[in-house]
């Protein structure tokens, strides 16, 4: 099959839509083996390939991202950019495909942005105190299932940053609020569960992500089903630990 | 082809009782005053479960910690990626297990190629892993009294997986992660993502640092402290195909071993059986469906080879339940490398053999079969676009770890004084095949609890003195690397050297094939430093020259794996050689010859191989069989 | 000190939009009570509007009014620049339609906000009505509503504020941290919509004049 690709290029504080057009394609291969081959034909052409950040090609890792045709990780519902086939493209289609865009996000090039602001809200607050050797044993507090449930739910997101690639304010809040509900809903997240909602909101806020308003373009965005319901345990936690 | 160099032991492992050996080794580990900890620096190559659990740790007592990772967030080293679950010996199920009994099925697992010692400890500190991981809030999955869930996996009879849907790796991964942001937070650790380590510092003898690239803005620059850690995994990739994840390489060990760490039986390789086959040139990567298929899926070839048919037109008379066929006690459920061989031997790699579900669903019901592997058949139609449901699924083997890796003592120390190799990326504990889920457990072990427990005896005598590292090697091998300007990608390159090594030394391997990839590999190496086309420069961020890196190492590691597969003439575990086989086609091993641990040092020219004995004291070597 | 805190961080300010909202739907939805007083006559809907000056909530509530509409536009502005901020490049391809709430919340916001300055010059101060008597509510309003533009800018502004409570309510629920089905936003939306359109609705169509 043929499609045309638009692809964002950038190196240096600004960018641009490039065309390819691209033939021979196989609607088995992943969208990102299609852009192995652009690249190795870019190679042998004496051009600089197009970067674009991957690495487990199986939708786990979190670190492919792609806005395709203005949709965070392409057209497939449930899907990371990596696990996107061809088939899901009509034959002579045009793909525009842009990198994450929000403050935070700073493209350093072509695709490729900078995510750390991730870990900085994670390292502010979203982990369990558990120093290494001092475990009771695992059995000592029996999990209820239907928290084990929530908790694993949320404990899925895969950090890749594309519910605030499509969030309208370029908010964090459901990444935030994934891990912050994941221990929230354990027992042994409970005694630092305020602190943590209050620490992890500050951080999120001063890295310069946008405040949710609720907008929910994130949801069908995220690979991992994260749930809304996450937001608003972490709204409550928030208001709980200041009214306390 | 190689030399033989004086035998080698592990010096460090004790005596005596099994059970007490670890106690022991404890006892008689120095201490570092808890003062001067602040004042000791230790460098922790890769964030995998192994690499962020230790980097976690030794923050927490105190240690000054530098991390570094490929990946623009520690989060998603390949670790993520393991679906299975991990083992322990809880006995949380009262079906007999034991830590004796984790350790006699690890030993066995391993066909007679790990060290007692070193297995019996990691089966002791199963336990205390997932008390530490339920800690943290990884999310195990939980039945409804709220108690942990466990389930069978290969190799054993009893059920001691612990597992968090199909996510285990991710879970327990972002566990040690957030253990280790925790530290990042308290300032104890300094995280380095997007940074990779392109060679070893070794100062007076010492393993002292590393050099890095900074990937993105090219800047490449030496690190120094009192000890390195290499926690960074496994190097399945040097097949090109493989379930790794696409950055997965060699570069830190194999720079580790070219500056004087021996590496230890580079040819164990385990396959995988149930991946998803290839479906053209350009596939990049292999995905695994998990094991657990075979429980209720039936596999089978045509009877006749290259039937056009498509499967479901294929009458039941016509098709070669092969597995049922050969092991009729064990059927479709045989161990991974017993599994795979049969496969390859049977099917071409394209289409695959076929796992049938239509059995199963006409006698469980659709949804039974659903509520068990949904999301596995989901997985499996968003890749291939087929329905599993109604036509069968298509399977074959890939490559999925490596047992070989860097020699290392029972303190988890190579041959360089001051370098640490943990998780995949040693050697240390799997010997010959490694057990389902027991990766896991070997990562975490090693960096929650046995290198916490060892580095203080070695870090005791420090700080070493300070003094400036050189980056002038490095810096020109990048140089060399850009300015080749030829006609042919790394990628090419890459999929060249896979294909030769997975057609010669992948699932079995004999004496001609291996000597023709040993004629071939050197060309190709050669070929590669005067062909290869890296486009840009090095002060930039250029994952071309990333890859063209790694792949220079593949090609020098690729020799070693055939030298060693080659003077190994016996059968064992991942290693099949076609001539040392049974009447009835499986694995003879001899152990009159090599019950040892192959560690090859690297001199340049040929390696030279020292071997390290391995006694069997309480599991008596016995044959596999799975008739 | 906790209070400011909360304040500063965006889930605080979200809150402070929920609770003024939510004091702001209570009044509509009770002014739309008030207003369905009409179909007893004019005594009844005139007697009404003097008997709330009479208890003397009048001025509380137009106090209470004010400072919600304050507080719900402020942090609506900031939280909208703040937006902006956070994404200051946009991308070339349009998006997939965004979520309808995405799109008219705030411009929504701004419609009713112009609507409200207008419907006082109207009813409240007369200035803007055809009859104009302080007192006369039942006269003042059938007077507006023959007249077809003012049917339609009344229309208009009640089906934005409708389209602002169908994701408003739900919305403010959420911020503070219950998680409702979004059916019951729609459901009490329907109702005001149809509840303030039964007025010029009336009028036009006779019932009352
Ligand atoms: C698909 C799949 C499923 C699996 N399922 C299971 C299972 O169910 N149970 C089980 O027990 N095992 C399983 N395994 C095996 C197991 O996942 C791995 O063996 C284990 O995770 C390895 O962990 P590690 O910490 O040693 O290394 P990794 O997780 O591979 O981490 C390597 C780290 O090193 C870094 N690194 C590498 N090279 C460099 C460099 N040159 N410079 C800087 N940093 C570098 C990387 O960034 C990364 O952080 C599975 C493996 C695969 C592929
Ligand atoms: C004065 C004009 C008004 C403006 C400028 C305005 C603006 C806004 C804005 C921008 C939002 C945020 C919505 C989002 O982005 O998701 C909002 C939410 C809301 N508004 Fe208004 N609004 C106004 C009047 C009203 C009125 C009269 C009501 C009463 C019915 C109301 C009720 C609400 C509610 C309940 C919310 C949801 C709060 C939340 O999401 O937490 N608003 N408003
Ligand atoms: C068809 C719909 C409406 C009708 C018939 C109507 C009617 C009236 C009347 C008659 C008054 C004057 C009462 C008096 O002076 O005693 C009034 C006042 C007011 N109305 Fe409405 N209204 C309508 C819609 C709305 C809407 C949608 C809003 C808000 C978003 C609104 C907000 C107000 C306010 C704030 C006042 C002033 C109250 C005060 O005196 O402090 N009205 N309305
Ligand atoms: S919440 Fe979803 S979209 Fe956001 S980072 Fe996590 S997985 Fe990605
Ligand atoms: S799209 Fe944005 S506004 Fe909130 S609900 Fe999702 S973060
Ligand atoms: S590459 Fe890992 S999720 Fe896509």
């Amino acid at each position: 099959m043929k499609l045309t690709l638009r692809i964002w290029r950038q190196s240096g504080p600004t960018g641009a839509l490039v065309t390819y057009p691209l033939d021979d394609l196989s609607p088995d291969m992943s969208f990102l083996e299609m852009l192995d081959v652009l690249n190795e034909s870019l190679v042998l052409r004496g051009e600089e390939p197009v970067a674009f950040d991957h690495d487990c090609r199986e939708g786990i890792c979190g670190m492919c991202g792609l806005m395709i045709n203005g949709v965070a990780h392409g057209p497939e519902k449930a899907t990371t950019a990596c696990q996107l086939h061809l088939r899901h493209f009509r034959d002579g289609d045009t793909v525009t495909v842009e990198p994450w865009r929000a403050k935070p996000f700073p493209v350093l090039r072509d695709l490729v942005v900078d995510r750390s602001a991730l870990d900085r809200i994670v390292e502010s607050g979203g982990y369990i105190s558990a120093p290494t050797g001092s475990a009771p044993d695992a059995h000592a507090t029996p999990v209820p299932k239907q928290a084990a449930d929530t908790a694993f739910t949320s404990a899925a997101c895969i950090g890749c940053g594309a519910c605030v690639a499509a969030c309208p304010n370029g908010s964090a809040m459901l990444f935030t609020a994934a891990k912050a509900t994941h221990l929230g809903s354990l027992p042994q997240g409970q005694p630092e569960r305020w602190t943590r909602a209050q620490d992890m909101v500050q951080a999120h806020d001063d890295l310069g992500f946008g405040g949710c308003t609720n907008a929910g373009e994130c949801i069908p965005a995220c690979p991992k089903g994260i749930p809304l319901t996450t937001i608003a345990q972490l709204n409550r936690d928030l208001l709980r630990s200041h009214l306390r | 082809m190689y030399t033989e160099g004086t035998p080698i032991a592990d010096t460090k492992a004790p005596s005596g009782p099994i059970e007490n050996r670890w106690e022991q080794r404890r006892l008689g580990a120095r201490l570092v005053n808890p003062a001067n900890k602040r004042k000791l620096s230790v460098i922790v190559v890769g964030t995998g479960l192994a690499g962020a659990s230790a980097a976690a740790s030794l923050g927490e007592l105190g240690y000054r910690v530098t991390s570094f990772c490929y990946q623009d967030s520690p989060r998603r080293a390949h670790s993520i990626a393991a679906q299975g679950g991990i083992n322990a010996a809880k006995n949380y199920r009262n079906d007999g297990d034991s830590v004796r009994r984790l350790f006699q099925d690890t030993v066995k697992g391993g066909d007679f190629r790990s060290r007692e010692s070193n297995v019996h400890r990691l089966a002791e500190l199963s336990v205390r892993i997932i008390d530490q991981c339920v800690a943290q809030g990884v999310p195990f999955a939980r039945e409804y009294g709220g108690l942990l869930d466990t389930r069978s996996f290969g190799g054993a009879q009893v059920s001691r997986t612990f597992y968090a849907r199909g996510q285990t790796g991710q879970q327990l991964l972002l566990g040690a992660y957030q253990a280790m942001a925790r530290q990042i937070a308290a300032g104890t650790v300094t995280s380095h993502p997007r940074t990779e380590m392109l060679d070893l510092v070794v100062h007076d003898g010492r393993a002292r640092g590393v050099v890095v690239r900074d990937l993105v803005t090219g800047q490449v620059s030496a690190h120094t402290a009192d000890a390195v850690v290499l926690a960074t995994g496994g190097y399945g990739n040097v097949f090109h195909l493989s379930t790794n994840a696409k950055g997965c390489n060699t570069t830190a060990i194999w720079r580790a071993h070219r500056r004087g760490a021996l590496f230890a039986n580079p040819c164990f390789t385990q396959i995988h059986p149930t991946c998803i086959p290839i479906s053209g040139e350009h596939q990049s990567k292999l995905t695994l469906m998990s094991e657990s298929l075979r429980n209720d899926g039936r596999v089978w070839v045509p009877s006749v080879k290259d039937d056009p048919r498509p499967p479901n037109d294929i009458p039941e008379a016509e098709r070669d339940y092969y597995l049922e066929r050969m092991y009729p006690s064990f059927g479709n459920l045989v161990p991974r490398d017993i599994a795979s061989r049969a496969a390859k031997n049977i099917s071409d790699e394209r289409k695959g053999v076929y796992l049938d579900f239509a059995d199963a669903i006409a006698r469980l019901g659709r949804d039974v079969v659903e509520a068990r592997y949904g999301n596995l058949f989901e997985m499996y139609q968003r890749i291939t676009g087929e329905d599993p449901y109604t036509a069968p699924m298509r399977i074959y083997p890939a490559v999925h770890y490596t047992m070989g890796g860097l020699w290392v003592d029972y303190d988890l120390r190579s041959t360089i004084p001051g370098l640490f190799v943990i998780g995949e990326a040693n050697f240390s504990d799997h010997g010959a095949n490694r057990l389902g889920a027991s990766a896991l457990m070997q990562g975490l072990a090693d960096g929650y609890f046995v290198l916490p427990g060892t580095i203080g005896d070695y870090l005791v005598d420090g700080p070493f003195e300070a003094f400036t590292a050189t980056t002038t090697e490095v810096e020109d091998r990048v140089a060399a690397l850009l300015a080749v300007r030829g006609d042919r990608t790394a990628e090419s390159f890459h999929r060249e050297l896979g294909r030769l090594m997975w057609d010669e030394c992948g699932m079995e391997r004999d004496e001609a094939g291996l000597r023709k990839a040993l004629d071939r590999i050197p060309e190709l190496r050669a070929e590669f430093w005067r062909r290869v086309r890296v486009t840009g420069t090095g002060e930039q961020l250029n994952q071309e020259l990333e890859k063209a890196g790694r792949v220079a190492d593949f090609l020098e590691l690729a020799e070693l794996m055939c030298v060693d597969a080659l003077h190994r003439t016996e059968s064992c575990g991942g290693h099949f050689r076609s001539e040392s086989q049974t009447p009835d086609g499986e694995a003879l091993r001899d152990d009159e010859h090599f019950a040892y641990v192959a560690a090859w040092e690297y001199t340049g020219a040929e390696p030279v191989l020292h071997k390290e004995r391995l006694d069997f004291e309480h599991v008596r070597p016995s044959t596999r069989s799975y008739k | 000190m906790q209070t400011l805190r909360l304040y500063r961080s965006t889930v605080g300010k979200k809150a402070v939009m929920a609770v003024t909202g939510v004091g702001l739907l209570l009044f509509v939805v009770g002014h739309m009570v008030g207003n369905l007083a009409i179909f007893s006559g004019p005594a009844a809907i005139d007697g009404y509007a003097a008997w709330l000056r009479e208890i003397g909530v009048v001025w509380p509530l137009r106090f209470g009014l004010l400072l919600c509409v304050g507080l719900h536009m402020v942090v609506a502005i900031q939280l909208a620049r703040r937006a902006r901020k956070a994404r200051p490049v946009g991308y070339e391809h349009g998006r997939r339609p965004q979520s309808y709430a995405a799109r008219t919340m705030r411009w929504g916001g701004v419609v009713i906000a112009l609507f409200v300055v207008y419907h006082l010059l109207d009813l409240t101060a007369g200035v803007a009505n055809p009859h104009g008597v302080q007192g006369e509510v039942y006269n003042n309003l059938v007077a507006d509503f023959r007249l077809w533009y003012v049917v339609l800018a009344y229309t208009v502004a009640v089906l934005a504020l409708g389209l602002h409570i169908r994701h408003g309510a739900w919305s403010a629920l959420q911020s503070l941290g219950v998680t409702a089905p979004r059916g019951i936003a729609l459901v009490v939306a329907t109702a005001i919509c149809a509840g303030y359109l039964s007025v010029p609705a009336a009028v036009v169509l006779g019932v009352v004049s």
